[in-house]
């Protein structure tokens, strides 16, 4: 067969072609396959991070509302017992408020007894001395006959 | 074309189309190359515009890339990318970011200047002769010898190459000498593997001319059927027949330039997966 000169010319174009096409097309697709790879690779990880972190969280959820329903309940036991102290704690100072008004009341009451005695005793002085002046007949003089006048005060 | 189906007109026919452009060393007669330096403007012409187009095209998808959603084109390309290097990974053992590309270029390459020959045989040397006033013009660069011999020539190469890369100048000579019947057949197995060595690039080279230059030689005899019988009745029969064959060859045809230029491919991968190997 004819061999000629244009064996050469061709395998020239040839490698230049390839040179070419390595450059422009091979090259940039090679890397944007790549990238694209990377990327769907990426994508999936972070879907599958995603899944994880969402399982996290959900269990950390249930976690807290189980530590929440403990603590309402915990926080409504104690105010059931402060509740109660509070008023085991009134109903203590409602008894003693009442015996103390109770003993002031006495205390009054007595008083009050005491001071109407001592009216009543000043009282009876002139009654008496009011008394035995009619029976006498004459004024009994109150001076004259204070100390007998106390000394019957002091009998009553 | 036309007229009597004298059987001289008919081979005239069909050396002419079999002959290339040719410019310095020729035949003034037959146009044929006589000697070394004659070059077939047209092989070069249309393997060069076929790269050119190649190449073109890439840069220009290349300024356009899309990373997320491609469209219809670059999807296309990005398949062929993809059956390549699904090609080259399943084959080639290793790494070595040469091999891709190379495969690459050679089969839309190959695939390009093979689909030349669908083209009708006769509209660009009617084109040439009629427009430009060039008479000879063999448009598939791949029924050129010259271009299937460059193109394994530069594999064979590359194969030699990596060869002595990978297993040294001894290891590549060792290859030759122990292999493959081992150490007491040493003349044999010298001759043995340089003919094993040498039929490479001679099998891939003239496997596709070979394929390439039948299948331009069958489009020709189709279009004798018409051309022969051109006036008269005979021509309500031919004229079909022409074109029910050309048809056929056609869509036969499509599948034999794509398969070439996958084996070529192929080939080129295995020897050269070949050359990397150790235990050869």
């Amino acid at each position: 067969m004819n061999i000629n000169v244009t064996l050469i010319a061709q395998i020239i174009a040839f490698v230049t072609l390839l040179w070419f096409v390595n450059r422009v097309l091979w090259n940039p697709m090679n890397d944007l396959l790549l990238a694209r790879q990377k990327r769907i690779a990426d994508g999936l990880a972070a879907a599958d991070k995603g899944k994880h972190d969402l399982e996290l969280a959900e269990k950390r959820a249930k976690e807290h509302l189980v530590e929440a329903k403990s603590q309402a309940a915990e926080i409504m036991a104690q105010a059931e017992k402060r509740g109660n102290e509070i008023v085991e704690e009134a109903k203590e100072k409602a008894r003693t408020e009442g015996d103390r008004l109770i003993i002031a009341a006495k205390a009054e009451i007595e008083q009050e007894a005491n001071r109407a005695k001592e009216q009543l005793r000043g009282k009876v002085a002139s009654i008496a001395a009011a008394g035995a002046g009619r029976i006498l007949g004459r004024e009994v003089d109150e001076k004259t006959h204070a100390d007998l006048l106390k000394d019957l005060v002091g009998q009553i | 074309m036309s007229g009597s189906s004298s059987g001289n007109e008919t081979v005239e026919y069909i050396q002419h189309h079999l002959t290339n452009l040719c410019v310095g060393d020729c035949d003034p007669v037959t146009h044929k190359a006589a000697g070394f330096w004659a070059l077939h403007l047209d092989t070069v012409f249309f393997s060069v515009a076929l790269g050119v187009l190649m190449i073109v095209v890439s840069a220009r998808l290349g300024r356009n890339l899309v990373t997320g959603t491609p469209g219809g084109f670059q999807n296309f390309v990005e398949m062929i990318i993809d059956f390549v290097s699904g090609q080259v990974k399943d084959t080639f053992p290793g790494h070595n970011p040469m091999i891709a590309p190379l495969a690459l270029t050679i089969f839309v390459w190959v695939w390009l200047m093979n689909f030349m020959d669908l083209i009708p045989v006769d509209l660009l040397p009617l084109i040439a002769s009629g427009v430009l006033g060039i008479e000879y013009l063999k448009v598939v660069p791949t029924t050129d010898l010259n271009t299937t011999m460059a193109m394994s020539l530069t594999v064979f190469a590359l194969i030699i190459y990596y060869n002595i890369k990978v297993k040294g100048v001894g290891g590549y000579l060792k290859m030759f000498v122990f292999h493959p019947f081992g150490k007491f057949f040493i003349p044999v197995n010298i001759v043995m593997s340089t003919i094993e060595e040498l039929a490479k690039p001679l099998s891939l080279g003239l496997r596709l001319f070979g394929n390439l230059f039948a299948g331009e030689l069958v489009f020709l005899l189709i279009a004798l059927i018409g051309g022969t019988m051109a006036v008269g009745l005979g021509a309500l029969i031919w004229f079909p027949l022409q074109v029910v064959l050309d048809l056929g060859w056609l869509i036969f045809h499509l599948l034999v330039i794509t398969l070439q230029a996958f084996i070529f491919m192929v080939l080129t991968i295995v020897y050269l997966a070949m050359a990397h190997t150790e235990d050869h």
